[in-house]
């Protein structure tokens, strides 16, 4: 569904459903060069399942018009718009990665419109290599096979896609190959820059869910087991097998934590 | 700094795809010979079925044992997934068919394997779908026969019989400046020769039952997405960007604009005209695949023994093969086909139909039969056999003459390859002068 948010066209993907103010609404935010598609399985779940769902593009992703957000708080801030446009008051926030960063900082700017946040694919700081954000700022083919790779699980290219015929790391690089220039080096920037993270954190009092993969090379479990320690308090599942990519990785035990998580305590 | 390095291309061959099975540990693919998939609950069942879960449903759809190989294949080609189907000729029509109705245009190569120019053709046009075909050596060509109607600009990386190398980038560019997919039947040059995707190509199929498979055991086709084309700039595909009643209204592209081409052809072309592969074919697939980089090296060593037998040969008039300086596609061969042209080619004989005939029917070590891609050495007289439909005009345009012999070069010892054809070749001589 398209949306207007600061006079530039903003996408969210509701799973073919028309907004109900009946329902409670989940928001999904996407990490640094990706969209809303990634988290495909889930968010058409609880679109079919009572919730509206707004699965969105930031600025300069999928469909949204660019440029991209160069902070975490302007992301945040930016989510919120979103929730005006779609008309909706008050919404459980899920974030991946970069979009992690800003659901927590989201959460702690407006806890009036955010009643839980569960956070994927999340450490703190999450500091990007050298290398990696030089390699981005070049717009280099680099950058994207290191978004892959340690994207994702290593076992993943030798093993099998829980998604039938589908490549992982194919798909990956399809989705980075449509972004324009910069989109992905002002997201891993905005990750590397962000400092608001353990103050945001302390602020909370709504229910936070770390989903962590085991085998996550980007956002490693250790980090993230220490940041959790920053919050009042945060309920962490570990999903064995995964790496970053948790949603296609591991795309049922991670609707399944989901499930538990957000079938609770959400309302309109 | 070097990035991370991805697997090579054969440790993908051998692993891609397939993770030991969790209950017993076997490290082979198992051949999962069922038609169905117990749901976990009802609720899991209604997931499956609105694509709110990963899985199997119902062997049409998918299986396990087809999707190590569709995925195998995928990463080979670098893709964003695969479908596999029961043929090569299955693959080319749900291509066609996800992403066009009646009504609909196709610019072709006219160097096409004979089976693809009876499906262009004549097959589709009884269901609206035209084709227009055009000589792939000026890729212009392409551009001039465009129409507003056109869905699809259509060759072979290796036009079949007379090794045509369609200029991939020129075509790819002048499909994407109409806002249209190039599709590449891949099956002569497999993942190991050439990449289409790197070169601009949007979609590519096998037919598996060629190199892939290498054994000759068995039909398939395998249809591969580069995730690249984007659907919704172009406008023109209607079928991935608007909303299908067909399952609950999704629009696919919305869905995931990566996978909207593979989603339709699975979630409607599988489902509705069901030409899906067997798991026992994948398997065999499968086996092939585990040894395409070492099958391949060799094929292309025995065919450039073969090649430089034949061009020397008195009684052979021309050899088409696009290593040879003669080849008209010499130079774009050495850009794109570094690693070799294939191991399929054509040559003619001196003395037309008759010689041809006793050179076949001399032959011991290579087979006669209409197949190539085989670990065995293979020959056909294409004119009385795979192109038999086509006018003798439209014969000459796709470069076949009454004395065109085609081979497929197989993996035997080289020198009983060109001993077995410097045997036969001396029977036809025999034979013009006792005629
Ligand atoms: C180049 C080419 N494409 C497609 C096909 C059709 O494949 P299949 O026989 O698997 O349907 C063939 C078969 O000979 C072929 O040679």
């Amino acid at each position: 569904m398209d949306f207007a948010v600061d006079g530039r066209k903003a996408f969210a993907y509701t799973a073919a459903h028309a907004i109900d103010a009946a329902k409670p609404t989940i928001a999904f935010v996407h990490g640094a060069g990706l969209d809303h598609s990634w988290f495909g399985l889930q968010s058409r779940y609880f679109g079919y399942h009572g919730f509206n769902v707004l699965a969105v593009d930031l600025p300069g992703h999928g469909r949204s018009e660019g440029p991209p957000l160069e902070s975490v708080e302007a992301m945040a801030e930016w989510v919120v718009r979103l929730l005006d446009a779609a008309k909706i008051d008050r919404a459980a926030l899920v974030g991946h990665s970069m979009g992690a960063l800003t659901v927590l900082e989201c959460a702690a700017r407006h806890p009036g419109r955010v009643t839980r946040i569960a956070l994927l694919g999340m450490a703190y700081p999450m500091k990007v290599s050298e290398a990696f954000l030089e390699a981005a700022r070049r717009n280099e083919q680099a950058a994207y096979d290191m978004d892959t790779i340690w994207g994702h699980a290593p076992q993943v290219p030798l093993g099998a896609n829980p998604n039938p015929g589908m490549w992982m790391y194919g798909d990956n690089l399809a989705r980075l190959a449509r972004l324009a220039p910069n989109v992905l080096y002002t997201g891993l920037k905005a990750c590397n820059d962000y400092a608001g993270g353990e103050a945001s954190a302390a602020k909370l009092d709504c229910p936070v869910l770390f989903l962590v993969g085991s085998r996550d090379l980007m956002t490693p479990p250790r980090v993230a087991a220490a940041f959790v320690k920053a919050f009042k308090s945060a309920q962490t599942v570990l999903l064995p097998p995964s790496g970053h990519s948790l949603m296609a990785e591991a795309p049922d035990a991670t609707l399944d934590a989901l499930i538990d998580f957000l079938s609770t305590g959400t309302t309109p | 700094m070097p990035g991370p390095k991805y697997p090579g291309f054969d440790t993908l061959a051998l692993h891609a795809g397939h993770t030991p099975d969790a209950t017993f540990g076997a490290r082979a693919v198992p051949i999962y010979a069922t038609t169905s998939y117990v749901f976990r609950d009802s609720e899991h069942a209604a997931s499956l079925f609105n694509m709110e879960r990963a899985g199997h449903v119902y062997s049409r759809i998918s299986n396990p044992t087809v999707a190590v190989l569709e995925e195998r294949v995928a990463a080979l080609e670098g893709g964003v997934g695969a479908i596999a189907t029961a043929s090569g000729q299955a693959a080319l029509h749900l291509a066609v068919a996800t992403l066009m109705d009646a009504g609909s245009h196709i610019v072709a190569s006219n160097s096409l394997y004979g089976g693809s120019h009876n499906l262009l053709g004549y097959t589709l046009r009884r269901f609206g779908i035209e084709t227009t075909f055009v000589d792939p050596r000026e890729p212009e060509n392409f551009r001039r026969a465009l129409r507003d109607n056109t869905r699809l600009v259509f060759g072979e990386t290796l036009g079949n019989p007379g090794l045509d190398v369609l200029d991939i980038p020129a075509v790819a560019a002048i499909a994407h400046n109409a806002g249209l997919p190039l599709l590449v039947d891949s099956t002569f040059t497999t993942p190991w020769l050439m990449k289409p995707f790197a070169h601009g190509a949007d979609l590519l199929y096998h037919s598996a039952t060629k190199f892939l498979g290498g054994h000759g055991v068995a039909i398939g086709g395998v249809l591969v997405d580069s995730g690249r084309f984007d659907w919704e700039t172009s406008g023109k595909f209607p079928q991935l960007t608007e909303p299908y009643a067909g399952f609950h209204g999704m629009d696919f592209e919305e869905e995931s604009g990566t996978r909207a081409f593979l989603l339709r052809a699975r979630r409607e072309g599988l489902r509705d005209f069901g030409a899906c592969m067997a798991p026992m074919t994948a398997f065999q697939i499968l086996q092939g695949i585990e040894t395409l980089h070492l099958r391949m090296p060799r094929h292309i060593e025995n065919t450039r023994k073969v090649v430089a037998f034949l061009a020397a040969h008195e009684m052979v008039d021309s050899v088409g093969y696009p290593e040879l300086p003669t080849h008209p596609d010499h130079a774009l061969a050495g850009r794109l086909l570094p690693r070799g042209a294939g191991a399929v080619f054509s040559f003619d004989m001196k003395g037309g139909r008759e010689a041809g005939r006793r050179f076949i029917e001399s032959l011991r070590v290579f087979s006669h039969l209409a197949n190539v891609g085989d670990a065995k050495s293979l020959v056909i007289h294409p004119a009385s056999t795979t192109h038999y439909r086509m006018s003798d005009a439209d014969l000459e345009k796709a470069g076949i003459g009454p004395g065109t012999v085609r081979l497929s070069v197989g993996l035997e010892d080289a020198d009983d390859l060109t001993e077995d054809l410097g045997r036969a070749l001396a029977a036809a001589k025999r034979g013009l002068k006792a005629g």
